[in-house]
């Protein structure tokens, strides 16, 4: 269209339909995507991070589910039957083999459920037992962790928001705690523990989980909160200086909305990793104990107390420490390799 | 050394000390808070015969009076009779324990550092090769495994499988194995650790500057890269102390090596409580002094940190 350059005529072409080339920028090429939808993909793009998972999730799944459908139980001696004589036969079964009892029913024709890793030297199924192991392993790991990042959230977020004196009383026995040998600390706790808490306990319902497995959960309320209460204080610490923080106070938000929508999701993904690190460590510090005898208590099995009890055997079966050795392996390896991929997608600052 | 280093110096040394008391302290009453003390165990025994055992170990006097007692012993190294070894004093059986353990620590901790410089040092100059997927393949695993794990299965492989070393610590040979699983363990993160520290070094100015100047290749990675790279390692001496003391503990268990962490392990299920509370004191102690040793060994060989 002709127009003098002069004129304050509206220029007609911006008023034309807009072409398909240029309707084609407009189009949102995909959903915008949240930090947390980030993560995952970001997650399930690291494959070792992925079958890490996989893995996990298979072993837990297994643990809780196995038990519920087999028909063994961990602690039935399956050559003791009330009325009947004791059937020696049954204990140190070899992988896949049989009882006399069961050949015979078998030769009957009945069907009989093969002990697919054989029995242990009381006639208990062995299969069956390292499931149990790793359910109760797996469990403590799991609990432990709740309680450090329960007592160290408490302290720390204490310490961080209190300040003065009271932070530096508590940093104070963190360095004490901290600079005290953790292991050696753990076995002189959990040997005594074993017999102030057994009458203690006696009658409750807490009886049931054993109290060398309450010990052990004392023991990490007690020891391992330091590391995470520190986190949490140096966290909410940097986080207070904030220019957001200090921006959204300016427009005068309540302390109750600058928590829920700056502190904490600002500081739940670092909280998180570090929960599921301590997993592992608590693992490994139950099959510790377990290993020295002062872990769960019989007849009930953890991965750690089935290793030891093996070695005594080691010459004759030494099938039965390399399983529960590889199950503890695969799980510790799985939950460290699972938690490094998940610090890797959900902390982004660390990347830099 | 400036006031400040020498400041921080004196600082550590004195947090050291009061984490030590605080190791006796909690020993000792955690120890006395055991119901019913430590002749409970024993046969059946007549009030007078008690009364006797408890005056003959002090056991009669005020609490305080003997927490102080105790601590002024020691201090000097005395930790009293063992309840159990009748006549033997905890701090002979510690000593005697310590000989061999000593022994095995030692050797496994200079092997586990350097072999974990070297390979950490090849694997981060081959970076990518399949020498390095290699190395840090095994050493994830290793980290991963417990160390009563790696010990019972270099067991199950090494003596019952191929038969080439003896099961028993106290026979000819019988101190390769626990060496190698304590070893392991701290081996494969000093490898870890000494890797990455190295590729970080590697990436710096004056690494450039030095090849820029014409040094060898040679001389770069032995007087600039690895020397830099080995100050993390220092930080790890406290550590990896601590790893071998506790990993002893099983570990002389499973090859039956008669050795102070046996002797540990033993006392615990015997419940000889005057040998568990003087063995975990000296073992706090080494643990302690190494931790305090390897601090001050970091702030010195590198000035540029500044720790609080």
């Amino acid at each position: 269209m002709d127009k003098n350059p002069l004129s304050l005529q509206v220029n007609m072409d911006d008023f034309l339909p807009a072409t398909e080339e240029e309707k084609a920028y407009m189009v949102q090429m995909r959903p915008s995507s949240t930090f947390f939808k980030d993560g995952c993909r970001r997650l399930f793009k690291n494959k070792v991070a992925f079958v890490s998972m996989i893995v996990i999730i298979l072993i837990t799944l297994s643990s809780i589910i196995l038990p519920m459908v087999w028909p063994y139980s961990y602690q039935t001696q399956l050559g003791v039957q009330p009325g009947h004589p004791v059937d020696p036969s049954f204990n140190n079964l070899g992988p896949m083999e049989y009882s006399s009892t069961e050949h015979a029913a078998m030769s009957r024709g009945e069907s009989v459920f093969p002990h697919i890793f054989g029995t242990d030297d009381h006639g208990r199924d062995y299969f069956i037992r390292i499931v149990y192991g790793t359910r109760i392993s797996l469990a403590v790991g799991f609990f432990a962790s709740i309680i450090v990042l329960v007592v160290g959230m408490t302290l720390g977020s204490i310490a961080g928001f209190m300040g003065g004196r009271v932070d530096m009383i508590i940093m104070r026995i963190v360095d004490v705690i901290y600079s005290l040998p953790d292991m050696l600390m753990v076995i002189l706790l959990a040997s005594v523990m074993r017999e102030t808490l057994g009458s203690a306990l006696e009658g409750t319902v807490l009886q049931a989980i054993g109290s060398n497995i309450i010990s052990l959960f004392i023991i990490f309320a007690l020891l391992y909160w330091c590391s995470m209460a520190r986190l949490i204080r140096g966290q909410i610490l940097s986080l207070r200086e904030q220019e957001y923080v200090l921006a959204a106070e300016a427009t005068g938000a309540k302390a109750g909305w600058i928590i829920k929508k700056h502190l904490i999701p600002n500081c739940i993904s670092v909280i998180i990793i570090s929960t599921a690190l301590q997993i592992p460590s608590a693992i490994f510090t139950e099959s510790f104990l377990s290993f020295l005898g002062l872990g769960v208590n019989a007849p009930m099995p953890s991965l750690g107390s089935l290793a030891s009890e093996a070695l005594n055997g080691i010459t004759s079966y030494p099938y039965r420490l390399v399983i529960p050795a590889i199950v503890i392996s695969l799980i510790v390896l799985g939950l460290n390799l699972f938690g490094d991929g998940l610090r890797d997608a959900f902390d982004p600052k660390l990347n830099q | 050394m400036d006031s400040k280093t020498v400041s921080y110096i004196l600082k550590r040394i004195v947090m050291a000390v009061f984490t030590l008391w605080a190791v006796i302290t909690i020993t000792f009453f955690v120890m006395h808070a055991v119901p019913g003390g430590p002749f409970t165990r024993e046969k059946a025994i007549s009030a007078e015969a008690q009364a006797a055992l408890n005056a003959k170990y002090g056991l009669d006097k005020p609490l305080f009076e003997q927490y102080t007692t105790y601590l002024a012993d020691a201090i000097q190294g005395n930790f009293g009779p063992s309840i159990k070894q009748r006549g033997r004093m905890v701090t002979d059986i510690i000593l005697d324990g310590m000989k061999t353990s000593a022994r095995i620590g030692i050797i496994a901790l200079i092997i586990a550092t350097v072999f974990g410089i070297v390979f950490g040092a090849i694997a981060a100059l081959r970076r990518n090769t399949i020498f390095d997927r290699i190395i840090m393949v095994m050493t994830t695993a290793f980290v991963s495994m417990p160390s009563f794990i790696m010990g019972s299965l270099l067991l199950i492989l090494f003596c019952t499988t191929l038969g080439w070393l003896p099961a028993n610590g106290a026979s000819q040979g019988g101190l390769i194995l626990p060496v190698i699983t304590l070893a392991l363990y701290p081996m494969s993160y000093i490898t870890r650790l000494t890797r990455s520290s190295m590729l970080d070094v590697l990436g710096q100015d004056y690494i450039r500057t030095a090849k820029a100047k014409g040094v060898s290749e040679r001389n770069v990675i032995v007087h600039h890269a690895l020397k830099n790279s080995l100050i993390p390692v220092i930080t790890y001496f406290g550590p990896e102390l601590a790893y071998i003391v506790t990993g002893s503990l099983v570990v002389e268990q499973i090859f039956a090596v008669p050795g102070i962490g046996r002797y540990f392990v033993n006392s615990i299920t015997g419940r000889d409580y005057t040998l568990i509370m003087g063995t975990t004191i000296v073992l706090a102690t080494l643990i302690v002094v190494m931790n305090l040793v390897s601090d001050i060994m970091y702030k010195i060989v590198d000035p540029r940190i500044t720790l609080e």
